[in-house]
């Protein structure tokens, strides 16, 4: 009894952290969807129950918002992640200057979403950019261009998460015995079968973990919208959570955005779980 | 290189199923791992390749598997040169220490890899998985992953892999050092009957010297990436080509004594802490050939005689086995003799003051300086 008394004691502290920065907001978020926010400021709010909910969910704009958000991770997770292996495994030689390969494709991870969106905002500007200096004319410019768009901002995404899918891939690869590689290169694997019968397999629970986590990141993108689309055109780059930004920050609708954010919780917790139990069961985890 | 450094057997190539010829390998950073090396290994042979860590004994394995290319030098499976032959297109396979089977591929998939990797029509690599796993009792486990086995298990299964091939030769990389004493003794004995029954050609490289004696047809070996001597076991226990060989082949390492030659007109006599011993007739007259002043004389501790002889010692411990005993005996000058006597021999005490001696047959005697052997 003393024992369980001392355990709740030690964990007070992180409950109490979690419990005012975490569970209430996320407990209140369900509430505000609960109540319409009136056209004008000052006016009561009116509790609507689940009217708004269905309303909201059922709009044009969020499913819309929820297809751009999931082409953006179709965009870019799967691209992102074998781009990083192939690199990974390029760099994976005992060359002489490999070191100097190496800090290249991980370097992008020292670049925040900012600089990579300036980087390519600048590079696919139609005036200053390196589209100009090759001649092209770019009219509308390609980040105003409802076909170019989305896709503009998923290269940006894929570009700046590139460093840290490189460094991902390339620890799972040092974490696979040589031995395993030399074995099957007498067993008479050639480059593509060892790659497709020993390195992916046994780097499954790195590209399992980098679908995982990348999904979520791509589901909740953010700056790079916001620097180089807003949104735009016409609302082609409206990811969820820039949705949910400017309802709240440009529409003062706290109740819809409260409801979007749940929405945007619902997807990921899904897609997560789906994905869970759809991957895991091909990943395999050495004992 | 000296006549018994080389590994030649038949310089035509017919019947030699693996060659190196002058092979040398230098690393990017300048230190010289190997050779020039020649080593050629018979069909059905197995050879060893022993020698201390880091003497080059792997390095030339992975030469040979194409891990690892050759500095200079020609590697020749059967006859043909594959030094810019990939690996997998050498008709060899390997045994690694550390089995290097596939964690996530079952016993079955683990031993049908080679096959597969071939484009071996399935039928008929589902046959040949059959019988190397019947060969080597794996049949209940075809099944399971390598997790799921224990070393002596994961060790069939890497030999089951090697062999479903039937290469022209089988590489074997310390395949029994990660299995406990009792599991290696058997193994190593079940080794050799597979050996035998596939009439396999065997490179294999190990740093225990029971190993190589008991398993090859040849010892080779090598010490800083030189030959030192190849041979059968026998042949290269009695007659160990320099004092490295001695003093590594043998278990405890044969006894040596620093002496000075003394020659005068009817003989030659070695001076030795404490006693002056004449040499047999051939083996004085070998030594006044070579023209050394000083000489290393060998001799094995079993033939090492507590006899009252002319080598005055103290002894300092008695070791026990059981069926033997290693008498450690102390020459006046400190150097250490050890006599290997069987168990029933009435003991001698620490402390007590002998006299050893050596039957001049067994007696081998080295160039100090050189530490090559002095042929009679």
């Amino acid at each position: 009894m003393r024992e369980a008394g001392l355990a709740y004691a030690l964990v007070l502290p992180s409950l109490v952290v979690f419990g005012a920065f975490i569970f209430y907001p996320f407990v209140r978020n369900f509430y505000l969807g609960f109540f319409r926010t009136p056209p004008f400021p000052g006016l009561p709010k009116k509790g609507v129950g689940l009217t708004q909910y269905r309303e909201v969910l059922t709009s044009h704009d969020f499913l819309n918002s929820v297809k751009v958000t999931v082409l953006f991770a179709v965009y870019t997770v799967p691209t992102g992640i074998a781009a990083g292996l192939g690199l990974a495994v390029l760099a994976h030689q005992k060359l002489r200057g490999i070191g100097i390969y190496r800090t290249i494709f991980s370097s992008t991870v020292a670049t925040s979403v900012a600089v990579a969106s300036v980087i390519f905002g600048t590079l696919l500007n139609p005036n200053v950019g390196l589209l100009p200096w090759l001649g092209l004319q770019t009219n509308p410019s390609i980040l105003q261009n409802p076909s170019w768009a989305l896709l503009a901002v998923a290269i940006t995404t894929i570009w700046q998460n590139l460093g840290l899918s490189f460094i991902l891939m390339s620890s799972g690869l040092q974490a696979i015995p040589d031995e395993l590689l030399e074995a099957a290169q007498i067993d008479g694997a050639g480059a593509w079968s060892r790659f497709r019968n020993v390195i992916v397999p046994l780097l499954s629970p790195t590209i399992f973990f980098a679908v995982v986590v990348g999904s979520i990141f791509a589901f909740q993108s953010f700056g790079q919208i916001e620097l180089l689309t807003q949104g735009g055109p016409t609302k082609h780059t409206n990811v969820l959570t820039y949705f949910i930004y400017t309802t709240l920050q440009q529409q003062q609708d706290d109740g819809k955005a409260a409801v979007l954010a749940i929405a945007l919780f619902g997807i990921t917790l899904l897609l997560t779980l789906v994905q869970m139990r759809l991957l895991e069961r091909r990943v395999f985890y050495a004992r | 290189m000296t006549e018994a450094a080389r590994g030649d057997v038949d310089v035509d190539g017919a019947g030699i199923a693996v060659s190196l010829r002058e092979v040398t390998k230098t690393y990017d950073n300048g230190v010289m791992a190997l050779g020039p090396i020649d080593l050629q290994v018979r069909k059905g042979e197995l050879v060893s390749l022993l020698g201390p860590s880091g003497c080059g004994k792997s390095t030339a394995l992975r030469i040979i598997a194409g891990l690892e290319a050759p500095t200079s030098g020609t590697v020749r499976i059967g006859s043909r040169v594959v030094n810019d032959v990939e690996a997998k297109d050498r008709d060899v396979s390997m045994v690694f220490q550390t089995y290097a089977l596939y964690p996530h591929m079952s016993v079955q998939r683990n031993i049908e890899f080679p096959l597969k990797s071939r484009g071996m029509p399935r039928d008929e690599r589902a046959t040949r998985v059959r019988e190397a796993a019947r060969g080597l009792g794996l049949e209940g486990l075809l099944d399971r992953k390598p997790a799921q086995l224990s070393g002596g298990q994961r060790q069939r299964v890497a030999l089951a892999r090697a062999i479903v091939r039937r290469p022209a030769a089988f590489l074997m990389d310390e395949p029994l050092s990660n299995l406990d004493a009792k599991l290696r003794v058997q193994t190593r004995a079940e080794l050799i009957e597979l050996h035998r029954r596939l009439a396999a050609t065997v490179v294999y490289v190990t740093h225990d010297q029971v190993e190589a004696m008991t398993m090859g047809d040849r010892i080779a070996i090598l010490d800083r990436g030189v030959l030192q001597q190849i041979g059968p076991p026998q042949a290269v226990y009695d007659e160990p080509a320099n004092l490295f060989v001695a003093q590594f082949i043998g278990s405890p390492s044969m006894n040596t004594i620093g002496a000075r030659v003394v020659a005068d007109s009817e003989a030659v006599a070695v001076e030795l802490p404490g006693a002056r011993i004449m040499l047999p007739a051939p083996t004085g007259a070998a030594v006044a050939r070579a023209g050394a002043d000083d000489v290393v004389l060998g001799v094995r501790p079993e033939h090492v005689r507590i006899d009252g002889g002319q080598l005055p010692a103290t002894v300092s411990v008695v070791e026990s086995l059981g069926h033997e005993r290693h008498v450690v005996c102390r020459l006046d000058d400190g150097t250490m003799v050890i006599v290997r006597e069987a168990a029933d021999a009435s003991p001698a005490r620490a402390g007590d003051a002998v006299g050893l001696s050596v039957p001049s047959e067994h007696l081998h005697v080295f160039d100090a300086g050189s530490g090559r052997r002095v042929a009679v």
